[in-house]
């Protein structure tokens, strides 16, 4: 019986009500009075010197400001970056400077040189344009491969090359792996790529910079999904100010799919410029600027080998990878293609022995960190690619080579370093056959022949590491932060309650989920809670949305302060009805006396706290409010199985998918519908980046997919109606919900699955294609189809 | 965007005035190119010429020579809905971008510009219309002149497009993934005096008429007619999206596709 309110039910999304009627409250709807607008001169060449920067036509320039450029910002600090590796000779990673306007060279398409503060956006804009700036140019590095030669241009003349590091992992295992190859029944060996994406949430990045000569506080309004980072990062390591006078205030944000974690350049210029003009000044950044300046996603070059015994058991791994940094280090960006993607190599199944070898490069390109998923969409790629084409080679079915390997003892050591508490992958792989209609594939095919339609059954598995992250395992791999998360339960004296949480909901529909929490612990209507985020000034230091970590990390600290307001409310319950506190139960919002039929209600009792005349003041302070703040001892593990059948018109390459299953173990749910909605989005975008996105770049670096004139996003017709199922449920062990985050899974777990359907389509048809690169646009797959 | 200033006449007259005046004046249809090139600071003109407020450059009729003579200033979208004599037009209009560009662009907007992907310059050449402008008229034959070109002169305006109505015709675009402009669109139309088969998105050149096909067709009007039939993948366009030579096979199929659909 489906639940109507609490933990498990399907609550309505209260924030979808300001959001679909226009009520939302972003950036870009905050204008403060005598507000100045500023427009950045970005780099329209991918590499080279900047030799002159003339500003003085700009800055006669009607409505201007003031124009600045590096030299203003050669005092301040540079972007940090928040990730430091170590390499396989033990030696920390090679970090660049990364200015906040650039000084000295240009080193992408996009790069800010100068940036012009003006009255309104269009005088801004026209004085950028009277910016005269000379730049002898360098030839561009954009291929990785290249850019490691020797003699190759470097993109940043300081460091020695443009290998930023080469990490082994795990180091100790390389011999053993590449014995245990090498002596193997069968090897089979996939070359691959990880497209490049861009993130493109809706609402574009927006930074509003304020500065107050009365209380000597800056604040930033910024597109961000972690407040409390960006204002660590940036008043720390840029501008030299304490937390104390800098508020960050993200209000509601349009998506971000991981774009939004990161500190941008944008959001310290407008705060030191609000600050050196003492005026508010706004930025928000146009579609075409976002493809050039977000940090982009993805972009891994893999060669993969997976070696098997004479029973098709899975012995060992090898990966080597290159992954793509872009120009500069972005936030997180050393950590995707290593931590959260190395530890996730051995997917769901017990392969003993795995090695991982990932060289991290710098290019003349926008950088790239964290997009949705974060390494572990790269991992289960690779992986499940591999073991669907070691199955064709050896001519099992992909299904059952799967199931053969899987773990099914919990807890079990991966030899990637990271410990699964729970799964069971059985269970989810049966759950997909079922709601896949498996059964009713070879009456499809068929039906698709009939038509002259070429149609193909992929099917995967997937594993990612979530509810990220302790902070003491991550301190040892090289995080400059803790990832725990904070909440404050604050009651007010009639009942209601304010959850101030360090996680940013910016889509995910925290304040309705969230909310069913607390509500279900008490006993009390869901509308008596409010879930405030996103202000530093009214919320405990956490660290924000990614990582599928809110529930997870977020929720358990905010259970555990819930907790304690329990405790107190019990003991303030106790007390008014002279009972002792061990016999006090709370049940549906009533404290009662068990055994007895005395009870008080949650209002008496929080009334009480703060109208404290009949209250014991000797053993209890007045007041109920909470905070807690949680480290979790592991990350999560949400796993599952995903099916996707696809078409191929076999006269233009098209791909059709005319079908997509997804079973899911998320462990708890608290909102089922919430959680499909976020499967949905993220099938999406795995479908999108599948079939449809491609971020490329030519030669000189310019980046040819630079709108949507040429860069294809998902659309509803591109996506099929999808068949998601969750009932699989192993909680997880170490959290208090039981919950394992689920904002990730449909983008990790979706690419595989298409790209194995569309493999398994052309070759039921005869033609002899093993692999194609994502996307699979019509034309490259005409090509696959026709080659030779 | 740089500051412009725009006129909306409401008689040809005034607008050719306006456009006369000068070099730097800019006609301004549905403005669904024209526009997003302003938006990108890609071209300064003085002022807009809006010509949508025209009525007499507006609607959908028919002529003594049983043409579909089409107003320039009639939108995709009522186009659509009203050249329901000529279904293969109207259904070709009803598949322009999305309903938003369909409910502003403008067939004058479209055959002005000449984008190598438009929809319109196919069934223009397809059907071998005439371009009727503040002039003359120009037969679609001499009107396009490669991409983004056309035989309009300066300050020339498109006020009707006439259709001779065939006896079948089809329009088969393949999409490209992002724009959803076609990256290959075929045209096919048979009249009593042949056949025309017109191609877009394809060439380096814009919109062509590809005349073996006609020739097959002519004597022969079945998709099994162009089957042996190949085009080179050189001049064709090669991009992200396709390669000249996937363009030059796409128009075969699409011409195949667009004769059985014309029944």
């Amino acid at each position: 019986m489906p639940k109507d309110s609490g933990i498990g039910a399907s609550s309505k999304r209260r924030e979808d009500v300001r959001f679909l009627t226009g009520a939302g409250h972003y950036t870009d709807d905050i204008d403060l009075r005598g507000q100045a607008y500023v427009h950045f001169l970005r780099s329209d060449v991918a590499h080279g010197i900047l030799k002159n920067v003339d500003t003085s036509a700009a800055e006669g320039m009607p409505g201007v400001v003031c124009v600045f450029t590096g030299a203003d910002f050669a005092e301040v600090g540079g972007l940090p970056c928040g990730w430091q590796i170590t390499d396989r000779e033990g030696n920390p990673m090679q970090e660049p400077a990364h200015p906040v306007l650039a000084q000295g060279k240009v080193r992408h398409v996009g790069d800010p040189i100068a940036a012009v503060v003006a009255e309104t956006r269009e005088q801004a804009r026209d004085a950028a344009e009277a910016i005269e700036v000379e730049i002898e140019d360098l030839p561009a590095v954009v291929d990785m491969k290249a850019a490691l030669k020797d003699g190759a241009p470097k993109v940043h003349d300081d460091l020695t090359s443009n290998l930023c590091y080469d990490w082994g992992f795990v180091e100790e295992n390389r011999e053993a792996v590449d014995a245990a190859i090498k002596s193997a029944a069968h090897v089979t060996t996939l070359e691959l790529k990880n497209n490049r994406l861009v993130a493109n949430p809706m609402e574009p990045r927006v930074a509003v910079g304020d500065y107050s000569r009365s209380t000597g506080e800056s604040t930033l309004y910024t597109t961000s999904q972690n407040p409390h980072v960006i204002r660590l990062l940036m008043g720390a390591f840029v501008l030299g100010i304490p937390e104390h006078k800098l508020r960050v205030v993200a209000p509601d944000v349009g998506g971000g799919f991981g774009s939004k974690i990161f500190h941008y350049a944008e959001e310290a210029f407008c705060t030191f410029a609000a600050k050196a003009l003492n005026r508010p000044v706004k930025w928000t950044s146009s579609r075409s600027e976002a493809f050039i300046t977000d940090a982009h996603g993805r972009d891994h070059v893999t060669k993969i080998e997976l070696a098997l015994d004479k029973d098709n058991n899975f012995v060992a791994l090898r990966t080597e990878t290159h992954a793509n940094m872009g120009a500069y280090l972005s936030t997180f960006a050393p950590s995707v293609p290593t931590w959260l993607h190395g530890t996730l190599m051995a997917g769901n199944y017990k392969t003993p022995l795995i090695y991982v070898n990932v060289k991290a490069v710098f290019t003349n390109t926008v950088p790239v960190d964290a997009y949705r998923g974060a390494g572990r969409p790269e991992a289960t790629f690779q992986l499940e690619r591999v073991i669907d084409k070691a199955a064709r080679e050896l001519g099992v079915d992909p299904v059952e080579l799967r199931r053969q390997n899987f773990i099914t003892e919990f807890p079990y050591a991966t030899p990637v370093a990271v410990e699964y508490d729970t799964g069971d992958y059985n269970a989810t792989l049966d759950k997909l056959l079922e709601i896949a209609d498996l059964a009713g594939f070879e009456a499809r095919l068929a039906e698709s022949k009939k038509n002259g339609k070429l149609r193909g059954l992929g099917v995967n598995c997937y594993i990612e590491a979530c509810g990220i992250a302790p902070s003491h395992l991550v301190g040892q791999l090289g995080a400059r932060a803790g990832l725990y998360e904070s909440a404050t339960v604050r009651v007010n004296a009639t009942g209601g309650l304010v959850v101030m949480t360090g996680s940013h909901s910016h889509g995910q529909g925290h304040e309705t989920s969230f909310a069913q929490v607390v509500a279900d612990m008490i006993g009390i209507d869901e509308n008596m809670v409010e879930i405030v985020h996103g202000d530093t000034a009214n919320t405990p230091m956490g660290m924000g949305t990614y990582g599928s970590r809110s529930l997870a990390v977020g929720g358990s600290a905010m259970v555990r302060a819930t907790e304690k307001i329990i405790a107190k409310a019990r003991k303030i319950a106790a007390h008014l009805m002279e009972a002792s506190e061990a016999d006090i139960e709370l049940k549906n919002g009533q404290f009662s006396v068990a055994g007895t039929d005395k009870s008080v209600a949650w209002g008496d009792v929080t009334l009480a706290a703060y109208v404290p005349h009949n209250y014991p003041l000797e053993d209890l302070e007045p007041g109920l409010e909470e905070t807690a703040f949680y480290d979790p001892s592991n990350f999560t593990y949400p796993a599952g199985a995903y099916a996707c059948e696809v078409e191929v018109d076999p006269d233009t390459g098209k791909v059709t998918i005319e079908g997509f299953a997804a079973a899911d173990d998320f462990g708890n749910v608290v909102n089922p519908m919430i959680v499909e909605g976020q499967v949905h989005g993220g099938l999406a975008q795995g479908i999108g980046q599948a079939l449809l996105e491609n971020c490329a770049y030519d030669e000189d670096g310019q980046l040819l997919s630079a709108s949507y004139m040429d860069y294809a996003m998902p659309r509803a017709d591109d996506v099929p109606f999808y068949r998601v199922d969750h009932s699989c449920q192993t909680p997880c062990t170490h959290n208090p919900l039981g919950v394992k985050g689920c904002g990730e899974a449909g983008a990790i777990g979706s690419p595989p699955a298409v790209v194995n359907a569309v493999i398994d389509a052309l070759q039921r048809a005869g033609r002899d294609v093993t692999h194609i690169d994502m996307p699979l646009s019509p034309s490259r797959v005409w090509d696959a189809m026709n080659k030779g | 965007m740089y500051a412009f200033d725009i006129e909306r006449p409401t008689t040809l007259a005034e607008a050719v005035k306006h456009m006369a005046a000068s070099e730097e004046n800019q006609a301004l249809g549905g403005g669904q190119t024209l526009i997003p090139t302003l938006k990108q600071r890609l071209a300064s003109p003085e002022k807009l010429i809006s010509l949508t407020g025209i009525d007499e450059i507006r609607g959908i009729c028919e002529d003594d020579a049983g043409r579909i003579c089409i107003g320039a200033a009639t939108t995709h979208a009522e186009v659509a809905a009203g050249a329901t004599a000529y279904p293969a037009l109207a259904a070709l209009a009803g598949n322009i971008g999305d309903p938003a560009v369909r409910n502003r662009g403008t067939i004058g907007g479209s055959l002005a510009n000449n984008d190598p992907s438009a929809c319109y310059p196919a069934a223009a050449l397809g059907s071998g219309a005439t371009i009727v402008t503040d002039k003359r008229e120009i037969p679609a034959d001499d009107y396009f002149e490669g991409m983004f070109a056309t035989a309009l002169e300066e300050g020339e305006i498109i006020t009707e497009v006439k259709f001779p109505v065939p006896q079948k015709a089809a329009y088969m675009k393949f999409e490209q993934p992002a724009s959803r402009f076609a990256l290959v669109g075929v045209f096919v139309a048979k009249y009593a005096d042949g056949v025309r088969v017109a191609v877009t998105g394809a060439s380096e050149e814009g919109v062509f008429r590809w005349s073996e096909a006609e020739a097959a067709l002519a004597s022969d009007f079945s998709a099994g007619a162009v089957e042996g039939l190949s085009l080179s993948g050189d001049g064709m366009i090669s991009d992200l999206h396709g390669s000249g030579d996937y363009r030059a096979h796409l128009v075969g199929v699409m011409t195949k596709r667009a004769v059985a659909a014309a029944g």
